[in-house]
C-alpha cells in the first residue's frame, strides 16, 4: 500500500519536498480526524438546538404563551 | 496598515493528492501573514485542520456561518481548529476557498486572526464562515500547515503564503 505523501516547503529556500508520512504523523492524522469529526458534531447539534428555540418561540408567540429566556433570545438581537 | 503584499511561497498538488502542504522556515521580516488556499478533498471527508508551528491546541473561536438554509453563529474553545473542505460529495470540481490574516505573527502576544472560508457547491447545501480566531501561543509563527487529515487534498489544491509589510 502506498504511504501518504505531505508536501512541505522551505520558505528560506523556497524548495518543495513530498515526503512519506511516518507512522507518528500517520496517528496524528487519525487523532485529528476524530477531533475533527467531534467538532463537526458539535457545530450540528448547536444548529439543531438553535432551530429548536425558534421553532418553540414561534409557536408560543402565535399562541400568546411566554417565552422562556433563551427563546426570547433568539428573536431579540 | 499593510500596504505590500509579497509571496513567500505557493504550491499547488499533484496528480497523487497529498495529506498536507506545510509552509516551515517562514522568516520574521514580515508584519502579517496571509494564506490564501483552495482545496478539495479526495474522497469524502469535509474537515480538514490547520496547525501553527506543529500545535494542534489553544484555539478559541467565534464565527458566523451560513448554510444555503439557515444561519448561526458559535464561540467556542477548541483543540484543534478545523477547516472545510469541498469533497466528492460536492460539485465536480468545485473546492473552499478560504483566507487567513495572521497580523503580528512574529510577535510575543497570543494571535489574533481571521479566518473566512466559502465552500462552493452547485446546490442548496453551500457553506460560508467568518471566524475570528485566537492562538493562545506567544511563539512567533513560522510554521503554518494544512492537514487534509483523511484521504488526501485532490489535485489541483492550492495554497499560496504572502507576507505582508506595513512600510
Amino acid at each position: 500500500m502506498t504511504r501518504p505523501t505531505r508536501i512541505e516547503i522551505d520558505c528560506s529556500t523556497g524548495i518543495e519536498s513530498i515526503i512519506e508520512l511516518t507512522d507518528a504523523e500517520v496517528a496524528q492524522m487519525q487523532a485529528d480526524a476524530e477531533l475533527a469529526a467531534e467538532r463537526k458534531a458539535e457545530e450540528d447539534a448547536a444548529a439543531e438546538a438553535l432551530a429548536d428555540l425558534k421553532a418553540s418561540a414561534k409557536a408560543k408567540l402565535v399562541a400568546g404563551t411566554p417565552l422562556t429566556e433563551a427563546e426570547a433570545n433568539t428573536l431579540v438581537l | 496598515m499593510a500596504n505590500t503584499y509579497e509571496l513567500i511561497a505557493s504550491s499547488t498538488v499533484g496528480s497523487g493528492g497529498a495529506a498536507s502542504i506545510d509552509f516551515t522556515s517562514i522568516p520574521s521580516t514580515y508584519t502579517d501573514l496571509v494564506v490564501k488556499f483552495s482545496v478539495r478533498n479526495s474522497a469524502g471527508a469535509t474537515w480538514g485542520t490547520l496547525t501553527l508551528n506543529g500545535s494542534s491546541s489553544n484555539w478559541s473561536l467565534k464565527n458566523l456561518y451560513g448554510d444555503g438554509s439557515s444561519t448561526g453563529s458559535q464561540s467556542q474553545t477548541v483543540n484543534t481548529f478545523t477547516v472545510m473542505q469541498n469533497n466528492t460529495g460536492d460539485t465536480a470540481n468545485t473546492f473552499t476557498n478560504s483566507e487567513f490574516y495572521i497580523p503580528n505573527y512574529a510577535g510575543s502576544n497570543y494571535k489574533s486572526i481571521s479566518y473566512e472560508q466559502t465552500r462552493e457547491n452547485n446546490a442548496t447545501a453551500a457553506y460560508i464562515y467568518l471566524h475570528a480566531l485566537l492562538w493562545s501561543d506567544t511563539a512567533a509563527i513560522n510554521q503554518v500547515t494544512l492537514n487534509a487529515i483523511t484521504n488526501n487534498f485532490a489535485q489541483y489544491s492550492t495554497a499560496y503564503l504572502y507576507g505582508v509589510k506595513s512600510s
